[in-house]
């Protein structure tokens, strides 16, 4: 959650140049990017031996062609490998040359005889000669290179075999070409000089030219594409075997892997799907960065690669470190020159903050100052000034910090306030409360009242606050440079355990917040994470569940939340939420939203979050006094919309089944003490209406739900119940239909009668 | 949260009286509305009655602390101030001491205060009157006993004690488990 009271640690301020400073190491440039040199050039005795290798390869192919005697050649070959058997290797090399020079003699002359017996041997004829003129040239080559190859040494061959084996396939495609393209040239020469011997021997030289420029930019284009192909080799790994690479492949890996998704059709390896190239990409972006592999998962879905990266690197490097002056001690112009004369090399924040200080270095440690310890300022990060700047606490208001610790917020709070008014300070972790209990003491609050509650249960303890603010607990996803360990520890049933206790929280925090506030009725919702999870959803989910909306933070910087993200489709108002991220704004990643209340009562039903206007005036009429309200609301209900009601009192009572569920849902749903209170609601109005008609009662029915759900405390639930039961009793209605008929009978029972209905109600309820 | 007894609230007062003399009255009667003493765990706090009433909402298990701790009542039914109550001393302390900035970080520490490291001493300190002790800024650093008095200091050695020791803002690290 990276709240923690570090009053040593996070207090010092390294003196050293910061990772920031460090020096960069040489660019490394991807290989996509490289300039290729061409093919590299051979040593005389490497070119030697390719074009040896390139007359084996055409001798093989003639052998195939004759297909002779294939299976003696093959023995040859893995003799002439092997070390063993040199002197024998030598003789018999020696009689296979001998044998291939006649094998060559024979099919040639085969070979001649089927040319002259051809019908088209006139023109076939002078190609033949001129084949087996270069084959008898070849052989003689042949007899000299083997030759030669008997006086070298074999073991410097095999060395170099091995060296060349990489070059072999580039260079031997390639001069092959060239030997081609040469030799075809030098034929095409002598055919033109053939046909035009009439020209002259200047436009013989233009023609030459012209050729040979054709010529070359055939192989410049040739060339160009070859390089082209060079450059999108990314070659995909076979397997992934993160142990054999040192952390600059990874490096560079996640570089080419990223440059290949940034132009995908043209640059991937056509039998890897984009899948494979995230994965590959996951995996190593997991092993740099040591992340768990379902947090870096969540970070890609959430971020383009190129800022993917950017936040990861933010995320290794420690935010600056910034204090807030405590208006109630000093002014942020005293307390600089105070500081300044220690030694400490401070800013102003920015225009946004008046109370803001940037520490760039200190000589002295920050949290052991006289004025530190006085109170004059307190450490604490620039993100966690938003929440409360959004909140924009008035004097004299009741607020409360639901999950306070360690209290940086909250007195942040109290100074924008004064000492007046009254903040309440909340944190369940009775360790990390004990640190609230420190600073607001150091920093002189005196309008404090600080509690260890379970935040959810607090609207049952009091409520009717004017702002709310909710640091809500989250994974901690924006200040991982704060605290590591999160990159490794948070999986998806971490993150699932926060966004329910946030949206708990954010439901609590709603129902302690009096909508009816004269200057207030906000509330204001943080984390330090930067999932959308923990954020937009959670706010979202409030959205649907409470009447509330979503207002300006107020806030003029910070990218805006997401509406749309995956599958999910969020409120379009929460465009009005920020977000704040480390390698944009450099603080901690942050989400602010700001929720204005608009009434105090609680939809019992998702559906039913829009609430008519007439139900919202009825609100305001209200008097605070919960216990009268009803009767008048009713009054008015009643009369003036008898026949709308009819029409929602036919519904319900044509459906019991929506009704169960509705309970159902409200247990699911973990505001807790929901759902019982809906019954005692029910419960209630069949009593008051009782005198009324049957069909009044039911109308009233789904206002009064709404309102009166809102004295949840417990002492309240009881006197409603204890009143219900000694005015009359009830009948109340798992089916609304059962309900209806029975009231009648209902009025006239005495209350005894009543409450042991009640009871038999009850279990009726848990039978069913 | 409960009224102090009888006796405690005497013990209290005069243990207040040591430091503020007759400031105490400014402390009960406020232009902000009435403030009062209120005891949890033996523990005395200084809230105002409207935060009082807000704060009895909550059980002894679920507060935590309300208003400012001024300090604690020992099992032999003493009363010891806490480093907490200097935001109340502070204003209101009859007798003073101011040490030079090279003493201050000694005192932060829990030494007692040497004359060498004292800057100045109010007129009319008695010995063994409670004294509130500021750095050279006059930022309040905490309070201690003044075992000399300003007579006396004139013409003490620059090692002896002038004031004793009792609490320092320094506590709010060093023992910051201990404040509550």
């Amino acid at each position: 959650m990276g709240r923690k009271a570090k009053f040593n640690d996070g207090v010092l301020v390294k003196k050293g140049p910061g990772k920031k400073a460090k020096k960069q190491g040489e660019p490394i440039i991807p290989v996509a990017l490289k300039d290729n040199e061409g093919p590299k050039k051979l040593s005389r005795h490497q070119q030697l031996r390719a074009k040896k290798r390139e007359e084996k390869k055409k001798e093989s192919k003639e052998k195939q062609v004759n297909n002779k005697n294939k299976n003696k050649k093959k023995k040859q070959i893995s003799k002439y490998n092997s070390d063993d058997e040199e002197s024998e290797e030598n003789d018999s090399i020696d009689e296979d040359m001998e044998g291939e020079s006649e094998e060559v003699d024979e099919s040639d002359n085969e070979e001649e005889v089927t040319g002259f017996t051809d019908d088209n041997k006139s023109w076939l004829k002078p190609k033949q000669q001129s084949k087996s003129k270069k084959q008898v040239v070849e052989e003689s080559e042949d007899d000299e290179d083997n030759e030669e190859e008997d006086s070298d040494n074999e073991e410097m061959e095999e060395e170099e075999e091995e060296e060349e084996a990489d070059n072999d396939e580039d260079s031997d495609i390639s001069e092959e070409d060239d030997e081609y393209g040469v030799s075809k040239d030098d034929e095409d020469n002598e055919e033109e000089e053939a046909e035009d011997d009439d020209e002259l021997p200047i436009e013989k030289e233009s023609k030459k030219l012209k050729k040979e420029m054709a010529q070359m930019e055939k192989e410049a284009e040739e060339e160009l594409q070859l390089n082209i192909k060079d450059q999108e080799k990314f070659e995909f790994p076979e397997t992934y075997d993160i142990e054999q690479l040192t952390l600059q492949d990874v490096q560079q890996r996640i570089r080419d892997v990223i440059v290949v998704l940034s132009d995908f059709s043209k640059l991937r390896d056509a039998n890897r799907s984009r899948t494979d190239y995230l994965e590959l990409l996951l995996k190593d972006l997991c092993a740099y960065y040591s992340y768990n592999e379902y947090l870096m998962d969540k970070l890609m879905q959430m971020f383009p690669l190129n800022e993917l990266l950017e936040f990861l690197e933010a995320s290794e490097v420690q935010r600056p470190m910034t204090i807030r002056a405590n208006s109630l001690k000093t002014r942020r112009r005293d307390l600089a020159a105070a500081l300044i004369n220690r030694g400490v090399n401070l800013d102003p924040i920015g225009k946004w903050s008046k109370v803001g200080l940037v520490i760039y270095s200190s000589q002295v440690p920050m949290g052991a100052t006289p004025e530190y310890l006085a109170g004059y300022y307190m450490i604490q990060g620039a993100s966690s000034l938003l929440p409360v700047m959004a909140l924009a606490p008035q004097e004299n208001e009741r607020i409360l910090d639901m999950c306070a610790a360690p209290g940086g917020k909250a007195s942040h709070i109290a100074a924008i306030m004064k000492n007046t008014g009254c903040l309440f300070v909340n944190d369940v972790n009775e360790s990390r409360i004990k640190a609230v209990v420190g600073n607001f003491h150091r920093m002189g609050i005196i309008n404090s009242v600080i509690t260890t509650v379970d935040g959810r249960k607090f609207p049952n303890i009091i409520k009717g606050f004017d702002r709310v603010i909710l640091d809500a607990p989250c994974t901690g996803t924006g200040v991982i440079a704060k605290d590591p360990s999160v990159k490794a520890s948070k999986d998806e049933l971490d993150l699932q355990r926060c966004f329910t206790l946030q949206r708990q929280l954010l439901l609590a925090a709603i129902d302690s917040v009096n909508a009816k506030s004269q200057t207030g009725g906000y509330i204001v919702y943080s984390t330090c994470s930067i999932l959308p999870e923990e954020n937009e959803w959670v706010v979202d989910y409030a959205l649907k569940m409470r009447n509330v909306k979503l207002v300006e933070t107020g806030l003029d910087f910070g990218t805006d939340g997401f509406t749309n993200y995956r599958n999910h489709r969020f409120h379009p108002s929460l465009k009005m939420t920020k977000r704040f991220y480390p390698h944009t704004h450099n603080m901690d990643g942050f989400f602010v939203a700001k929720l204005k209340k608009i009434s105090n009562s609680i939809p019992s039903d998702a559906d039913k979050v829009v609430v008519s206007e007439d139900e919202v005036s009825n609100d305001k009429k209200q008097s605070s006094s919960e216990d009268e309200a009803p009767k008048k609301e009713q009054m008015t209900n009643g009369k003036n919309n008898k026949q709308k009601r009819k029409a929602e009192n036919n519904d319900s009572s044509s459906s019991p089944n929506k009704k169960q569920k509705r309970e159902n849902e409200d247990k699911k749903d973990k505001s807790d003490n929901k759902s019982p209170k809906n019954k005692f609601v029910k419960k209630k109005q069949f009593n008051k209406g009782s005198s009324a008609s049957p069909n009044k009662k039911q109308k009233s029915e789904n206002d009064d739900k709404k309102d009166k759900s809102e004295d949840k405390s417990p002492k309240n639930k009881k006197f409603n119940k204890k009143k219900q039961f000694n005015k009359r009793p009830t009948k109340s209605d798992s089916s609304p239909v059962k309900g209806n008929a029975e009231k009648k009978t209902g009025t006239n029972a005495s209350p005894a009668k009543g409450k042991a209905q009640y009871k038999n109600k009850k279990n009726f309820k848990k039978t069913k | 949260m409960k009224r102090l007894s009888e006796q405690r609230n005497k013990i209290l007062f005069e243990k207040l009286a040591k430091y503020v003399g007759p400031n105490v009255k400014v402390l009960i009667e406020r232009p902000d509305g009435n403030y009062c003493f209120r005891e949890k765990k033996d523990r005395v706090y200084y809230l105002s009655e409207k935060l009082m009433k807000l704060s009895d909402t909550f059980t002894q298990q679920q507060l935590v602390c309300a208003g400012t701790c001024i300090g604690k009542f020992t099992k032999s039914n003493k009363f010891i101030l806490q480093i907490t109550a200097l935001n109340y001393l502070a204003p209101y302390a009859q007798c003073k001491m101011w040490l030079k900035s090279s003493a201050e970080q000694q005192f932060l520490y829990g030494q007692h205060v040497t004359k060498g490291g004292m800057g100045r001493i109010s007129e009319n300190t008695e010995k063994y009157s409670g004294v509130v002790v500021y750095s050279m800024e006059d930022l309040p650093l905490g309070f201690g006993v003044a075992s000399l008095s300003t007579a006396e200091c004139k013409h003490a050695d620059p090692m002896a004690t002038v004031a004793f020791h009792q609490c320092d803002i320094g506590e709010y690290i060093r023992s910051e488990k201990d404040l509550l």
